[in-house]
């Protein structure tokens, strides 16, 4: 289950953005997720959590938005959702020389919500 | 109010950093890299046995690295053919990355090797996801697998840049549809070549080491559609029309494409969490 790598990947880089940017808790964390990614959201959701704890991301919510696959034939000035199982040879020409699929892939972090940071230890 | 930041970093930068310097590390030495997935017990060894000793009858300096979640038993019948093997254990983990792929490189792969073999783990879902540099992505299918494996793995023979049907002696056996299986290849990846094999026979044997020294030497190799997306630099993910391909990945997809012409775009969107995320009001939206 890569899921647990891709969910070590997103805490990995968040952490690293609130050392940068001197945050020290996160609330939320948004995440695109293409249907083409090869990533199960609920899987990803189970991962995250497990992977948080002990991190400034325990405690921090997952939210993933999913996107569409949707390609574009070039040559036919044609445009359409290739579903899933995806269908990405072109419905004008057959073809798919010239299709470009252009979202389904996304796999990236949008953005994050901070917390505010724990009060200092006391003693 | 919280505050929030933009980040918008690709999940798998770092592979993919990690992937795009070894492939030019790989390419300056004159060594391309091949990525063998399929499910498990597929035939990829059988293959490679095949492969390899050929390379070694006709003296093209070839290495292969097999990745497996436990056992050295593909890397002993590889080394049988007397070309340089490494075993990786992968103690569970179901895929290889491309930073592991590179430490296992280091201090090993022969300087002069043209061609390297990557046995990927047997796995269809997980390895498919990530790049380890390779200049030629091949994905396998045994005919015992059914006609259906492309569509059931998008990403994984989505991503193909060649196609390789196993095990083609037990085509008439298992009642193995071809046309119906070349019809669901191209429908995940129109123009991608599919070369029938059997390793048992001998049937195809030698075409993986022609394409990969054909790759080497400049031929372009197959361009899958699903890739570009992923390479295209700067890309945004909304694509030119911004946001529409959002969805609830609950929500029922319309019939798939064949003759449906193009369609408008509906926005949906829905928010997949859990715990207090749920229902909050998109503050980043882009
Ligand atoms: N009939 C027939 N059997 C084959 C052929 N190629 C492989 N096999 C058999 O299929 C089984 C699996 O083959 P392997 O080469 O080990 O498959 P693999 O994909 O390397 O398996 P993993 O590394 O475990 O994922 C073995 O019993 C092979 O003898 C073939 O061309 N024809
Ligand atoms: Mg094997
Ligand atoms: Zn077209």
């Amino acid at each position: 289950m890569h899921e647990m790598s891709i969910a070590a990947a997103v805490v990995d880089q968040v952490e690293r953005a609130a050392r940068e940017q001197g945050f020290t808790a996160v609330a939320t964390v948004r995440l695109d997720v293409g249907e083409l990614a090869g990533v199960v959201p609920r899987a990803l959701d189970f991962c995250f959590s497990l992977v948080c704890e002990g991190t400034a991301l325990e405690g921090a919510t997952l939210t993933t938005r999913s996107v569409r696959a949707r390609a574009r034939c070039a040559g036919c000035a044609v445009e359409w959702y290739a579903g899933m199982p995806p269908d990405l040879g072109c419905p004008g020409c057959g073809g798919g020389t010239r299709v470009e699929l252009l979202t389904g892939r996304e796999l990236r972090i949008r953005g994050v919500e901070w917390a505010e940071g724990p009060l200092p230890a006391q003693g | 109010m919280c505050r929030t930041t933009d980040l918008r970093q690709a999940v798998l930068a770092r592979n993919d950093d990690s992937a795009r310097a070894l492939r030019a590390e790989l390419a300056a030495r004159g060594t391309v890299a091949v990525n063998l997935l399929s499910s498990p017990g597929s035939g990829k060894t059988a293959l490679l046995e095949a492969e390899l000793a050929l390379a070694r009858a006709r003296e093209v300096p070839v290495a292969a690295l097999t990745a497996d979640l436990a056992t050295e038993n593909d890397a002993r019948r590889l080394a049988r053919t007397g070309v340089p093997v490494q075993q990786v254990c992968t103690d569970g983990l179901c895929h290889l990355e491309a930073v592991m792929l590179r430490g296992y490189l280091a201090g090993w792969l022969p300087a002069d090797t043209r061609v390297l073999f990557v046995e990927n783990v047997g796995n269809l879902v997980c390895p498919a996801v990530y790049d380890l540099g390779e200049t030629l992505r091949v994905t396998l299918a045994a005919v015992t697998e059914g006609e259906d494996k492309p569509l059931k793995y998008p990403t994984a023979f989505g991503l193909a840049q060649l196609v390789m049907v196993t095990k083609t002696d037990l085509a008439a056996a298992v009642g193995f549809d071809e046309d119906a299986f070349l019809g669901n290849v191209a429908r995940v990846n129109p123009g991608v070549d599919v070369v029938f094999t059997s390793a048992r026979e001998g049937r195809g044997v030698g075409t993986l080491l022609e394409r990969a020294l054909a790759v080497r030497d400049g031929a372009a190799a197959h361009r899958p559609v699903m890739a570009a997306a992923q390479a295209a630099p700067g890309y945004s993910p909304g694509g030119p029309l911004g946001e529409s391909g959002a969805h609830a990945h609950s929500a029922p997809h319309p019939a798939t494409a064949a003759g449906a012409g193009p369609r408008p775009h509906h926005e949906h969107e829905h928010e997949h969490g859990h715990g207090h995320g749920h229902g909050h009001p998109m503050v980043d939206r882009l």
